[in-house]
């Protein structure tokens, strides 16, 4: 397991606590039967006024995140390879993947499809922060922005669902990882 | 006539259990006896108790150029000037109290937006959140953001007087009769008699508007060209937007199974393969 660096760390947490708000808050627009998370954290009026705020750090870490890692996501040749064989690492048969550098061609794809789908309700989500400023002539922007933002916001709760089972219940030594750094096994490879 | 308080749909809630029958209500605006007086939209600013908006000069006889969210009821004005002659064109722009009424479709906060058996569609807005999604339900752009209570509002239809058996303030304000309330009925039937002596007095495209795209509205409007309601500003078949209905009905039904999916796959998977060998 790589260690990450306490930056890395932080950056990590911040995305992941608005990321967890706005995906409850977003759920409860986005269905009625879910409405009653928005009234538990504060009630409807209070929660359609923090999320975009909110939405606002998630992107901040997201950037962050993008300008740390961006170069180290890259899709290389190795990733290619390790797509190939990924029937073998979802049938827990790590022997037989191929060698990989510090990310994954898994981790790699969350990062970018986290990446993207974040600048898309990020756009979407100014749009329906303040529809009374988009003129009546640019309705059809708002209609684009509602179905865009919750596109992009299930494409995001898929990959978070796959990111937290694996960091948690699949990858000894991940969630400690992005919690605290190194695992006991790997104090060498040492906090950068 | 009509009580109001037998409530038929609420936003974001399963159908309401209102049981009692009630006739459908509907407000009647004959465009072509409409003089542009603005007695409905005083009339309507006094009954609600709504501030004094200022008027913008905009060279026409129309007070400003949109409804607010302390202005809902606006005389809009065109001049209409072709081969069909020279005409000022005047119409009450409100809510049309849609039978399917957009803005309750698109809004996510219980009880916010209720609609009642006899077709009023009411905003309430201690439960409103000011997410204005109903802006981008509503087809005829009616609801109007506030940003001093971050609210969203517009005509009521008198629910209040209506509910004691009084027609809305507009109406009995106006002093041609081009503003008459009843039975919805009862309003086609005045409508069809106007539209058949305006077909006679050389307006052969004369028609009612109570567009089907949005099931009908509590609003029946008279129109002296009715094969063109752009002309007035009205659009042409009004349908609550596609996007919205297929927002809250296909993609909601597609995304809750993928969540679902999504989580229950974690699960099998868990259960088939576990967790992995800490590499040695
Ligand atoms: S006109 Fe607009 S605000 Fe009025 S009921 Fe229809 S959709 Fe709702």
């Amino acid at each position: 397991m790589t260690p990450y660096r306490f930056s890395e760390r932080i950056m990590h947490a911040v995305a992941a606590v608005s990321f967890v708000y706005l995906l409850l808050t977003g759920l409860a627009f986005w269905t009625p039967a879910l409405y009653w998370i928005a009234t538990v954290l504060g009630g409807g009026f209070l929660t359609r006024a923090v999320h975009p705020w909110v939405g606002v750090v998630l992107a901040v870490a997201v950037t962050w995140m993008f300008v740390t890692w961006s170069g180290v996501m890259r899709i290389t040749d190795e990733d290619r390879a390790w797509r190939r064989s990924m029937g073998h690492y979802i049938r827990n048969e790590d022997d037989r993947m191929p060698a990989v550098g510090r990310f994954n061609y898994g981790q790699k794809m969350l990062f970018w499809v986290m990446a993207g789908s974040t600048l898309a309700l990020l756009v979407s989500g100014l749009v329906l922060w303040l529809p009374h400023y988009v003129p009546r002539s640019l309705a059809p922007l708002r209609e684009i922005a509602i179905l865009a933002h919750a596109l992009a916001a299930l494409l995001t709760i898929g990959a978070f669902i796959v990111h937290v089972y694996m960091g948690v219940a699949v990858v000894p030594g991940g969630l400690k990882a992005i919690l605290h750094g190194g695992t006991t096994t790997d104090h060498a490879g040492a906090r950068r | 006539m009509a009580a109001t308080l037998n409530i038929v749909r609420v936003s974001a809630s399963p159908p309401a259990a209102g049981i009692r029958s009630e006739p459908t209500i509907a407000k009647l605006v004959d465009t072509s006896t409409c003089i542009g007086c603005k007695a409905c939209e005083v009339a309507c600013q006094e009954w609600n108790d709504l501030p004094p908006e200022t008027t913008v000069q905009m060279g026409t006889y129309q007070t400003m150029p949109d409804m607010t969210s302390n202005v809902w009821n606006l005389i809009r004005f065109s001049e209409h000037d072709t081969d069909d002659g020279f005409h000022w064109l005047m119409r009450k722009d409100q809510c049309m109290h849609c039978a399917e009424p957009g803005c309750l479709i698109a809004c996510p906060a219980p009880g916010a937006i209720v609609q009642y058996a006899n077709g009023i569609v009411d905003f309430h807005q201690d439960a409103c959140i000011g997410c204005g999604y109903c802006m981008t339900g509503c087809p005829f752009n009616v609801p109007k953001f506030a940003e001093k209570t971050r609210r969203v509002y517009k005509c009521t239809m008198c629910v209040d007087r209506v509910a004691v058996g009084l027609q809305p303030a507009c109406v009995k304000a106006c002093p041609t009769s081009c503003l008459q309330f009843g039975t919805k009925d009862a309003m086609l039937q005045a409508a069809n008699r106007r539209v058949e002596q305006l077909k006679e007095n050389g307006f052969p495209q004369a028609a009612v508007y109570d567009p089907p795209g949005v099931g009908g509205t509590s609003v029946v409007t008279v129109l002296a060209f009715g094969d063109r309601p752009e002309l007035y500003g009205l659009p042409a078949s009004p349908v609550v937007p596609r996007a919205v209905l297929f927002w809250k009905g296909a993609l909601k039904g597609i995304g809750n199974l993928a969540i679902a999916g999504g989580v229950l796959a974690a699960a099998v998977h868990f259960i088939r393969y576990g967790r992995k060998q800490k590499a040695p």
